[in-house]
């Protein structure tokens, strides 16, 4: 279900004829000390990439920094948590009639410049959802122990029960094509959005897709998971896993 | 085997607890549907209060020695049940609060876009 793309079939086989209207969701949650720069990366990167940020009823400066680099806001009335601000992004983008929409966190941890990657294998037909993956050798990212054998327990989870091959399951960098955003809009998992939307998508028959990007470390801000509840966390996503492969779904995505 | 006091204190109990809910939906402060776990609540309560027999048949069965004490765990297995319904009448409260914040919260930037692109033109 899940192959992984050749290193480097980016510019073999050409550009595709036209250009998909492309949305980059960035949802942010007080990251006044690193958006605007993931803003301006991003801008320079593709100047003409539609970017909405989803605030998600940040307490700091955030909006302001949003307002001034002068990209589409949402504003939520209170905060939704990750998954909440991420599913509002995929219904902006259902909303206004986008064919491909892209995740980057607010936090500078994704390169703004390797977004191209993500879209390569959605603008050829190849995948619905393609997944940046930071175990592949590129770039200085390192995580700690505790949290890579997190990562290493979670993608040996969803790989039995959904079938799943994702080497990086935590990922918030990755990118869908219209069945993706159909499917996210109307049901995104909320409590760790990540790992739980892997199984939601091959659930519903999403072709997944994994690309190697590299990672950075995190310009500002902590991550939300501390090792101190390393521990609570695994045991949440645990359930949240199997409870995403036993849940009934509403319905699955009609043309496939 | 039932003290008679039990028995008469324990429908007393229930009675008031069957009163204060009908009350509760007749003032329309409870609706229906959240009533009606509470309402089998009171009813079994006090038949198991009135109806001694039954009671002490029941008990028997499970294996409890001293018979009042089935009432305790019927109204205890009953408490259960409403909170778990409460929690899934929470969860359902949640999931629409979620949407309406979303849609507001699209709505609104919507709103705001447009009058933006409306603004250079006057």
């Amino acid at each position: 279900m899940v192959q992984h793309a050749p290193a480097e079939a980016t510019t073999s086989t050409g550009t595709p004829p036209r250009r998909l209207r492309t949305l980059a969701i960035v949802p942010a949650y007080n990251e006044e000390g690193s958006l605007g720069q993931v803003l301006e990366e991003i801008r320079a990167a593709d100047p003409e990439l539609h970017v909405v940020v989803i605030n998600d009823h940040s307490t700091d400066g955030t909006a302001e920094i949003a307002e001034r680099a002068g990209v589409s806001i949402v504003h939520l009335p209170f905060n939704l948590g990750i998954g909440g601000a991420m599913q509002t992004g995929y219904q902006y983008a259902r909303d206004h009639g986008f064919e491909v929409a892209m995740q980057i966190d607010s936090d500078g941890q994704h390169d703004a410049a390797e977004a191209h990657k993500l879209l390569e294998p959605l603008a050829r037909g190849e995948a619905d959802m393609v997944i940046g993956t930071r175990f592949a050798g590129v770039g200085d990212y390192r995580s700690t122990p505790g949290r890579r054998m997190g990562m290493v327990m979670f993608s040996g989870v969803a790989r039995m029960l959904a079938g799943l091959k994702i080497t990086d399951p935590t990922s918030g960098f990755r990118a869908v094509n219209r069945h993706g955003i159909e499917l996210f809009a109307r049901d995104y998992p909320h409590d760790f959005p990540e790992v739980e939307s892997n199984v939601l998508a091959a659930r519903h028959g999403l072709r997944i897709v994994e690309v190697p990007v590299s990672m950075r470390q995190r310009a500002a801000g902590r991550s939300s998971v501390t090792s101190l509840r390393g521990t609570y966390f695994v045991i949440r996503i645990m359930l949240a896993l199997f409870v995403s492969l036993f849940r009934r779904y509403p319905k699955t995505v009609e043309d496939r | 085997m039932i003290p008679l006091r039990v028995s008469i204190a324990a429908a007393i109990a229930a009675g008031l607890l069957l009163l204060v809910i009908i009350e509760l939906i007749r003032s329309r402060r409870l609706q229906e549907r959240y009533a009606l776990l509470w309402l089998l609540t009171g009813i079994v309560l006090l038949v198991f209060a009135l109806w001694r027999g039954a009671l002490v048949k029941v008990s028997d069965v499970v294996g409890i020695n001293y018979p009042p004490s089935a009432l305790f765990v019927m109204a205890a297995f009953f408490i259960l049940l409403v909170l778990l319904h409460y929690s899934t009448v929470i969860s359902e409260l949640a999931a629409k609060n979620l949407a309406l914040a979303q849609r507001l919260a699209l709505l609104e930037n919507r709103l705001r876009e447009e009058a933006l692109e409306q603004e250079p033109e006057r």
